[in-house]
């Protein structure tokens, strides 16, 4: 074999390897204060995601602002006021890849007035990374943002100590934040979180293991990132199909084509299967599952697909398809976890517009239960002014029943935003309970 | 048995939902297609989502006057083969008519220009959702953006007040007179755009794979040579291998020297490319904020 055809055959090899990569996304939880956008820019660096153009930018910025490293922060810094002010003030989403996965970061800002935005990176999360500053151990911050994660159901956690070379890569700093950490966390639902102590700045157990920790014998942060089982972090158990769009061809070829199209939220379906049409109730069966023409034996959970049945039912967008043997709940009373998102707050008896999975109805907000004071994670039944990034147990009246599965079960089919009727803004998310 | 999706499928996946619920929110949406790569890969997708039905909306083209004639043959082509309506309007009419003027001196450009022909046609078509191919990993403005982008009656961009957009549900709620940029492909990455096109087998536009060319070379960036930019005296006229990452404008696209014929090739350049695909674009190098202050004002 000659070089060039060497080479390409390597390549189709790494080819075929980049398509069969797995799809990670992550949420980054922390402040400038405590190395985020270090860590960010560090694993972007380490893993060769950074181009020279880019590289020369942040040179020239660093040095104009009289900054003697590379600052590798002001990669992350996407808008103007965010350079001027050195600060992040929205989600950015951020992508690199290695031999094993695909990454998507969404980084958000970490201060307490930034919680609507740590919620909006979390709710497609897999993996939460929350940073803590070595020196200053488990903090309210940290509090805050285990909360979150654990609200949002972000299935695994990983606890950075940052600044390990400003303790000496002492290990008993290290040990005791992980104690601090369990201790805390007793009271939230987390199943699956990991620590790492790093040095983001040196890029000490970031993608390199660090030889300054020969204490610490577990993974780097890349290595752990690129190994976590993902493949159940979606509900995997739960057949959910709600209709998005009817697809009717009305050409000759196909004159009583009638598709059902949409992305499943749960479970498997298969050609045959047994279905139930809800909110109607009505049964059928699967005739075929097809994307582009091409007939599938089976569809799973995130798959976008076109579902044909063997009866001619009247099937329209928010309706779902279940298993006869699975079904979701249906009601118009819901209970649920709302962060709220808008300056103007939450008004009880207010009316909202939601919009649940490919469903649009109306509620009227029925009671504040409670309000969550999220640094201590406790309940505050008296205060029922619900502002902007306050997190609340409400209940709400729907103009027509949800079909839906506690969050807890399903993210996709137990999410629900609600919107200022006058501004159209999206106002809150909601957890169903 | 556990399923997952690999990454590229669930790329798409992502990108058909996004397509299908603008169609199913909106009244009268359109897709943009500048004949570049990711807006051939949108509508690649766009037909897979809707099949066997046809696309349910028309494709926009906003012609800049300065576009490569391989791009204005590759669009015809695609529309003949694919049935597809496809709408063009003119930046030299937008001119014309008074409401644009045209910018002078070596580094013209008519890529500003473009926003107030874009912003007409939407206007005149009413038209209440614009897709668009942008990525988020291109420039660092785009990494903020939304899948679903709000635009007041102005078509303007508020980057400090976007919508907070939670999973997978996306709030195309407007006014009358506003409208939304919707852009499929945000989470897609160059590598991914080229591994998708190699993947589906999608034909490319011949501009894209290596072609012997007659360049200018002003201040390090090869331009290719068309009457639609004035020479200056430091220019050099060459002639070279290259093809092009992106494809814009004739006036602001930057060529890449590269003996590239075929897609496999293509990615093994991107795998090992240390600099990013919009370094040769002259419209971002103008400032540190150019695409920002444009897509504020209601750019693409």
């Amino acid at each position: 074999m000659n070089e060039d055809a060497k080479m390409n055959s390597e390549l189709i090899d790494k080819q075929s390897g980049y398509l069969n990569m797995e799809l990670l996304r992550f949420t980054t939880a922390g402040s400038v204060d405590d190395g985020k956008s270090t860590l960010i820019g560090r694993l972007l660096y380490d893993s060769k995601a950074i181009f020279e153009d880019q590289l020369e930018a942040i040179e020239e910025a660093s040095n104009r602002r009289g900054e003697e490293h590379l600052n590798l922060a002001l990669l992350t810094d996407g808008l103007r006021a965010e350079r001027e002010q050195g600060i992040t003030i929205d989600v950015a989403y951020r992508y690199f890849a290695t031999p094993k996965r695909k990454f998507i970061i969404a980084d958000t800002p970490g201060h307490i007035q930034y919680t609507r935005n740590m919620v909006t990176g979390a709710s497609t999360a897999n993996v939460a990374l929350i940073l803590v500053d070595a020196r200053l151990g488990v903090i309210e911050q940290t509090h805050r943002h285990a909360y979150i994660a654990s609200l949002l159901r972000i299935p695994h956690l990983i606890l950075c100590v940052n600044k390990m070379d400003l303790v000496d890569f002492n290990q008993d700093v290290f040990e005791k934040i992980k104690f601090q950490f369990h201790e805390f966390s007793k009271k939230l639902e987390i199943s699956d979180v990991c620590f790492i102590p790093i040095s983001a700045k040196n890029g000490d157990n970031v993608v390199g293991k660090s030889n300054k920790m020969p204490w610490y014998n577990d993974e780097t942060l890349i290595s752990l990132l690129e190994n976590i089982p993902i493949e159940k972090d979606e509900d995997i158990n739960d057949a959910r199909f709600p209709v998005q769009y009817i697809i009717r061809p009305q050409s000759d070829e196909y004159h009583d084509y009638r598709g059902y199209a949409g992305r499943i939220a749960g479970g498997v379906f298969k050609k045959g299967d047994n279905v139930l049409v809800l909110p109607s109730v009505i049964k059928t069966t699967i005739n075929s599952i097809e994307l582009n023409g091409k007939q599938l034996e089976s569809a799973f959970v995130l798959q976008s697909v076109n579902i044909t049945l063997t009866d001619d039912i009247d099937i329209s967008r928010g309706d779902m398809i279940v298993k006869e043997n699975n079904q979701p709940q249906m009601n118009q009373n819901i209970e649920l976890m709302v962060c709220w998102l808008n300056e103007k707050p939450l008004i009880s008896g207010g009316k909202y517009w939601v919009k649940h999975n490919t469903k649009d109805v109306r509620c009227v907000i029925t009671d504040i239960v409670f309000k969550m004071d999220i640094n201590n994670i406790e309940k505050n039944i008296e205060d029922k002014h619900i502002g902007l990034n306050d997190i609340a147990k409400i209940k709400i009246k729907t103009s027509k029943p949800l079909i839906f599965d506690p969050y807890t079960r399903n993210r996709i089919t137990g999410s629900l935003i609600l919107i200022d009727e006058n501004t159209n803004e999206t106002v809150g998310a909601g957890m169903i309970l | 048995m556990i399923h997952k999706l690999k990454h590229i499928e669930e790329l798409e996946s992502e990108s058909i939902y996004i397509i299908r619920e603008v169609a199913a929110q909106f009244e009268k949406p359109a897709l943009l297609f500048s004949g570049g790569k990711d807006s051939i890969v949108m509508y690649h997708i766009a037909r897979k989502a809707f099949f066997p039905a046809k696309v349910p909306f028309p494709l926009l083209h906003i012609d800049t006057g300065h576009n490569f004639i391989e791009t204005l043959d590759y669009r015809d082509n695609l529309m003949k083969q694919t049935g597809a309506t496809c709408i063009v309007r003119c930046v030299q009419d937008t001119i014309d008519k008074g409401k644009a003027v045209e910018e002078k001196g070596y580094n013209a450009s008519r890529n500003v220009l473009q926003t107030i022909t874009l912003l007409d046609a939407i206007e005149e078509f009413k038209f209440d959702a614009a897709m668009g191919g942008g990525r988020r990993d291109e420039e660092k403005a785009r990494a903020k953006e939304r899948f679903f982008s709000h635009r007041d009656d102005f078509g303007q961009w508020d980057p400090k007040n976007q919508r907070p957009e939670l999973w997978n549900i996306f709030n195309g709620k407007k006014r009358m007179g506003e409208h939304f940029r919707v852009f499929p492909l945000s989470n897609w990455t160059e590598m991914d755009i080229w591994q998708y096109i190699y993947s589906e087998n999608i034909e490319m536009p011949s501009l894209y794979f290596t072609h012997e060319r007659e360049l200018i070379k002003r201040d390090g960036v090869l331009l290719a040579n068309c009457p639609y930019i004035p020479l200056k005296e430091s220019d050099e006229i060459i002639t070279k291998k290259i093809r092009f990452r992106t494809i814009g404008d004739m006036t602001c696209t930057g060529a890449v020297e590269s003996p590239a014929y075929t897609i496999e090739e293509i990615i093994k350049e991107v795998a090992i490319s240390r600099v990013t695909e919009r370094g040769g674009r002259w419209d971002d190098k103008r400032s540190d904020a150019a695409m920002e202050d444009r897509k504020k004002e209601g750019y693409f």
